[in-house]
């Protein structure tokens, strides 16, 4: 029933459009909106008789509604649990761009602050609870620490950035895995909620002494400064778009794309860092629309990648564009190949 | 009270009534038309809870209902759900409200109708109404950016030393928590107190406010004996809308409650509501068992507000019966 309310409404938005040209209706994860909206008007350009409606109603709206058939495409940023894909047969992942989760602090005076996953995974369990903690002094020498109590902030909404996040914890503390796990919503130790990146930005400016997570496209476009994070080589790296970017970068990625790419090995790898996907039929059935979007997947793993930087998120590293390209390669239209990079 | 008036219609005269009735076919169709418009709203509710019990089931497929209420456990990860902090949330944050915003507004009403010159009223009424106009967004930020940190700052240590010795304000003093959003929701519903308590208050009849002046009460006396007790009635009801609004209050609770789903007995602790961690969790609610537990807690808020509507008509029909008692 309510599948047939929504392909209504869409139908009915449609039809407007449908004289002469094609609509490509996608939902889901509202961290690459930014992106996605500007590689469609981007598309548009070069092919006017195509056009795409993306809502952004969030990485789970998006998992549902493909796997309803209410939208050509939906988009997230976790990959679907065996659970989903069961619902969902014959959906595939294709990754198109790579975000990070930078970690902000209010500490009066401290320009910056090194992390270790040792230390950050401490703090979040509650189990160093004071600025001058030596763990932390240890790792920061030279920086005035404060004998001050800190206070941990982390998202209070369900997002996939929490999924990287204590994904990344867990894959980094044993007691993490053990105790709380990784998901979208979990169960925190310690430490307050703030709805959404503004919600978590507003607790950690707000009191003194915080600790917070949020994207690293948000966090540069509201100059926050982050902290660098000690990888698995040892190396402390600053978040930004390059050291994304490398976290894919020396990790198996399995056929599927169903990975988070947290802790990689690289050198200059950031480490809380991980894709978000296109979620699309591996066959499509409808003739014009599949053909188009199977072009429009291979234009944005591309061409579309220039347009990434400028907005704060991170191209795809050319050893997963190589992988992607063989993956659209075996998508079909009506059980039929397409050709994918012409029209 | 008056013994109400039968009117005996003959019976000759009975039946001709009956068939002009069958005959006007505008006064059934209006009638049915009233019964539609009647029997919408008792539809409406029951559409929600049945949908509602459809979505939670597969919660209660995995946990009892007493357990669900009654467990403080909130993982997602691991699929164990409790809805005591969430309640518990709910509860204390909106007893704070009225407990604050009651005693304000009806005093403000009080004021405004009986003190105050009567110029002052238009004045004073427009900022109110607009007060009850603003987004609810809106007060949220303002309590994150502006109270809270007034909160953390003055208003929490100040408790701390001069009541510390309650449970109630002990603690570190966050800022966010049950206070701040207990407090956020008092701005909230204060407009809506005020606004219906002046307008009931203007109902009561000179007459009995002259009444108990000529029999030489004092001001105060008169706003006691006559005034308030007439108005009784409206008050509780603008104190039941104004905790309809408090309990179902979600955007600027969540953003100063601090969300973390514990019970803590200090007010200055971090706690969540059941209106907040529905909105926090289900956009992103992909199991069935997490969408179930989340319409389960709409159930019990849908619940909580119909329970606590009862027993206020309950009060209110205790309350105007002792004071028709006593009156004759």
């Amino acid at each position: 029933m309510k599948k047939k309310i929504v392909m209504l409404c869409i139908a009915l938005g449609g039809a407007a459009l449908a004289a002469d040209s094609l609509l490509i209706n996608g939902a889901g994860a509202t961290f690459p909106a930014p992106i996605y909206s500007k590689w469609f008007s981007e598309y548009n350009k070069l092919h006017p008789d195509l056009k795409f409606n993306y809502q952004p109603i969030g990485s789970g709206g998006g998992i549902k509604q493909i796997t309803e058939g209410t939208v050509d495409f939906g988009a997230s940023d976790a990959p679907m649990t065996e659970e989903e894909l069961s619902k969902a047969p014959g959906v595939v992942h294709i990754p198109t761009v790579m975000g990070a989760v930078v970690i902000i602090h209010n500490v009066a005076g401290l320009t910056e602050l090194k992390l270790s996953p040792e230390t950050l995974s401490a703090i979040y369990l509650g189990k160093i609870a004071k600025w001058n903690d030596p763990a932390l002094t240890k790792e920061n020498p030279g920086a005035k620490l404060p004998d001050q109590a800190i206070s941990v902030a982390h998202r209070s909404d369900g997002s996939g950035t929490t999924n990287i996040f204590t994904d990344y914890l867990a894959k980094v503390s044993p007691e993490w895995e053990k105790t709380v796990g990784a998901g979208k919503s979990v169960k925190w130790p310690v430490g307050i909620g703030g709805k959404g990146n503004e919600g978590v930005t507003g607790v950690v400016k707000q009191t003194p002494g915080a600790i917070g997570y949020v994207e690293l496209a948000y966090a540069n476009q509201n100059k926050l400064a982050p902290a660098l994070m000690k990888n698995k080589s040892g190396v402390y790296v600053a978040p930004n778009i390059k050291s994304t970017s490398a976290a894919a970068v020396g990790v198996t990625i399995p056929d599927d794309y169903r990975v988070f790419v947290t802790n990689s090995p690289t050198k200059d790898a950031y480490p809380i860092a991980g894709f978000t996907w296109l979620l699309v039929h591996k066959d499509q059935k409808d003739a014009a629309k599949g053909k188009a979007l199977i072009q429009f997947l291979w234009w944005a793993q591309h061409a579309g990648q220039q347009f990434a930087a400028p907005l704060d998120y991170a191209p795809l590293p050319e050893p997963v564009v190589k992988k992607v390209e063989t993956t659209l390669k075996t998508l079909t239209v009506q059980g039929k190949p397409v050709n994918v990079a012409g029209s | 009270m008056l013994p109400e008036a039968k009117i005996a219609i003959p019976r000759g005269e009975a039946r001709r009534l009956r068939a002009l009735r069958r005959v006007n076919v505008g006064d059934s169709s209006y009638n049915a038309l009233l019964w539609f418009f009647g029997g919408s709203v008792l539809v409406v509710a029951g559409v929600i809870v049945f949908g509602l019990w459809g979505t939670a089931s597969p919660a209660f497929r995995a946990t009892s209902v007493l357990s669900f209420i009654t467990s403080t456990n909130w993982d997602p990860v691991q699929e164990s759900f409790g809805a005591l902090p969430f309640i518990y949330g709910t509860l204390v944050t909106s007893a704070i409200a009225l407990l604050l915003a009651v005693p304000i507004g009806v005093g403000f009403a009080v004021f405004l109708v009986e003190m105050a010159p009567s110029q002052i009223r238009p004045i004073v009424s427009f900022p109110l109404e607009l007060l009850a106009a603003i987004p609810s967004v809106v007060y949220g930020l303002w309590g994150l950016f502006v109270m809270v940190p007034w909160l953390r700052s003055s208003v929490e240590p100040l408790l701390g030393s001069t009541l510390g010795f309650l449970p109630l304000f002990r603690g570190p003093p966050l800022g966010l928590g049950y206070l701040a959003g207990g407090l956020i929701l008092v701005v909230m519903i204060l407009p809506t107190i005020a606004s219906i308590s002046i307008e009931v208050l203007r109902t009561v009849p000179s007459s009995l406010r002259e009444a108990a002046l000529a029999l030489g009460a004092t001001r105060w006396e008169a706003i006691r004996v006559a005034s308030l007790p007439y108005s009784r009635t409206g008050i509780l009801g603008a104190a039941l809308l104004g905790l309809g609004r408090a309990l179902g209050e979600t955007m600027a609770v969540t953003m100063v409650i601090g969300n973390s789903p514990e019970i803590h007995a200090s007010l200055f602790a971090a706690g969540y509501s059941l209106p907040a961690v529905i909105a926090n969790e289900f956009a992103e609610a992909t199991s069935t068992v997490h969408t179930g537990v989340l319409a389960a807690l709409a159930l019990i808020l849908f619940g909580i507000t119909l329970l606590l509507n009862s027993v206020a008509r309950l009060l209110v029909r205790a309350v105007t019966k002792g004071y028709a008692k006593a009156s004759t």
